[in-house]
């Protein structure tokens, strides 16, 4: 094995940084310059949304649950068993639904783009792409991001709504709760600076999702272990990012509403 | 065969003098500090038909790639078509590249659409009516002798008609250059020639251009001792006592070591020359 000294992976790593901000920006130019590739957009939207759709409800709907068992628990010392609906809508509204969403999406998609694109890169695909005129990056990345950014948008309303019914579910049937008085409890402590919040995080997850695991498809080198190891950096760096991202917009988000 | 080709005609016949569909001057280029192409310089003639020879790892499909603006010299001129493709701003190239057919070392199929789909890739991207484009691909199809072919997916195809689709693929809209990536690079014997045949068949019923990079031999001598006869739909050998001697003068051969030209000229140059090296790997 080689080991780099330290001015080498200061470099690769600078140059990995510039070779990201390229291809996101050339993918982000694409959306507004022709050709847009509809038919690629609808088939990444179908597989990103539709395919993502039983796990991010399920993760949603379980993490409500939990939420509702472990919060009851804890607010049961104060006699606020009652307030277990506001913690839960708020809880899956401003965090666990856009982070939760962004980590299962990227662990799904994140690799199957790195995968795929992979693939593509050290069977000579791109190569061919590029010399029968076609831009790969236009082709391949720009219907990703378009994709992502608005399917993660819609699949975190779907996962909070399963969170606040999972939540529900538990309330009404373990703890004793009245359904109507939850639901209504949910809603009203809800604010529109906590869904604003909620409905912004998905936009930076979908963007670092799609960038993430179309640049690490791009850049594979070394057949079929290169593609694996591609996949495996897609979903690490994605993971990573959403949840640094996700603090700096929460800081952000506070910021401008206050709360 | 089909019936409306061009009359064929041997290379030498159609390489016109003009200015060069390809030339390099003094490119070179380096991967992580290693050269890999250092000052090479050659030109390709319209018609003209360059075969780039040489051992493994000697930069044959890297020149290829520089041919077609896939990778930028550290160093040097590349002029395709006169535009200096190094030059080219990102759309001014695509645009360049509709010119260029290209033929994969390992054929670059897109393994989730039909042939018929590969092959029309092109013409898609250039939103050539359905109608058309079915046309086309069927054509393009016959000329490799693959039409029955026309709605399997590449993972379906042996190894010797993925090349020919490639080949196909590549042909489709008529090219004024094709790059040809070791077409029978893999292949066994009897593929090789029915491969070689159809690179030959493109040389003297189209005239196009090529660059052929190829490590077997025997590719290049078949190509410059025959010419591919319409009537028969097969090669024939050129004749003894024809104009040519047996050989086709307007092949070109390029041969390369270790990233630097060794040999560039005529097959009768090639056959005839002294350097010890070429001597060597002509044996």
């Amino acid at each position: 094995m080689n080991f780099l000294s330290p001015e080498n992976f200061i470099k690769k790593q600078v140059v990995a940084v510039q070779e990201y901000s390229i291809l996101s920006g050339t993918a982000i130019a694409g959306i507004f310059t022709r050709p847009i590739y509809w038919a690629d957009i609808f088939t990444q939207m179908d597989s990103i949304g539709v395919g993502s759709m039983p796990i991010v409800v399920l993760t949603g709907l379980f993490t409500g649950c939990v939420l509702a068992l472990q919060s009851a628990t804890a607010l049961k010392q104060f006699g606020a068993v009652s307030k277990t609906s506001s913690l839960v809508a708020l809880s899956m509204v401003k965090e666990l639904g856009p982070v939760l969403t962004g980590l299962m999406v990227s662990g799904r998609n994140a690799s199957g783009m790195a995968s795929e694109i992979g693939s593509m890169k050290v069977t000579e695909q791109i190569d061919a792409m590029r010399a029968l005129g076609t831009d790969p990056i236009r082709k391949l990345v720009t219907p990703r991001i378009i994709a992502t950014i608005f399917m993660l948008f819609f699949l975190t309303i779907i996962a909070d709504a399963a969170g606040i019914a999972g939540g529900a579910l538990v309330a009404v049937n373990m703890l004793g709760l009245n359904a109507s008085s939850y639901l209504h409890s949910s809603y009203s402590s809800l604010v529109h600076g906590d869904i604003v919040q909620g409905l912004t995080k998905p936009l930076f997850s979908g963007f670092i999702i799609a960038t993430v695991g179309c640049f690490f498809g791009m850049r594979t080198t070394g057949g079929t272990q290169g593609v694996g190891r591609a996949t495996t950096q897609a979903v690490v760096v994605s993971s990573v990012f959403i949840i640094v991202v996700d603090f700096i917009v929460t800081r952000a988000m506070i910021g401008i509403f206050g709360s | 065969m089909p019936e409306d080709l061009p009359s064929p005609a041997t290379a030498s016949s159609t390489a016109t003098i003009g200015p060069p569909v390809v030339q390099f001057e003094d490119v070179s280029i380096a991967f992580e500090g290693k050269p890999v192409l250092q000052e090479i310089s050659f030109s390709v003639q319209r018609g003209q038909t360059l075969v780039l020879l040489g051992p493994a790892g000697c930069g044959k499909s890297v020149l290829l790639k520089l041919a077609n603006g896939l990778l930028k010299p550290d160093s040097g001129t590349i002029r395709v078509f006169g535009e200096e493709i190094d030059k080219l701003r990102r759309r001014e190239l695509y645009a360049l590249r509709a010119r260029i057919g290209m033929v994969f070392q390992e054929s670059a199929l897109f393994d989730s659409l039909t042939v018929e789909e590969n092959v029309a890739y092109r013409l898609h991207e250039e939103r050539v009516p359905e109608a058309e484009a079915h046309t086309r691909v069927v054509e393009a199809l016959k000329f490799v002798e693959l039409e029955a072919a026309i709605d399997k997916f590449p993972s379906e195809l042996s190894g010797g008609m993925r090349r020919r689709v490639s080949i196909a693929r590549a042909i489709v809209s008529h090219p004024d250059l094709i790059l040809y990536d070791s077409p029978t690079g893999g292949l066994d014997p009897i593929t090789s020639t029915t491969i070689i045949e159809l690179v030959m068949k493109q040389r003297d019923v189209w005239h196009t251009t090529s660059l052929v990079v190829t490590h077997r031999l025997q590719d290049a001598f078949i190509l410059a001792a025959n010419r591919f006869d319409p009537a028969t739909n097969s090669m024939k050998p050129l004749p003894k006592d024809g104009p040519d001697h047996g050989i086709d003068e307007g092949m070109k051969f390029l041969l390369l070591n270790e990233g630097k030209v060794v040999f560039h000229g005529t097959t009768e140059e090639l056959v005839r020359s002294g350097d010890p090296w070429v001597k060597r790997y002509l044996e």
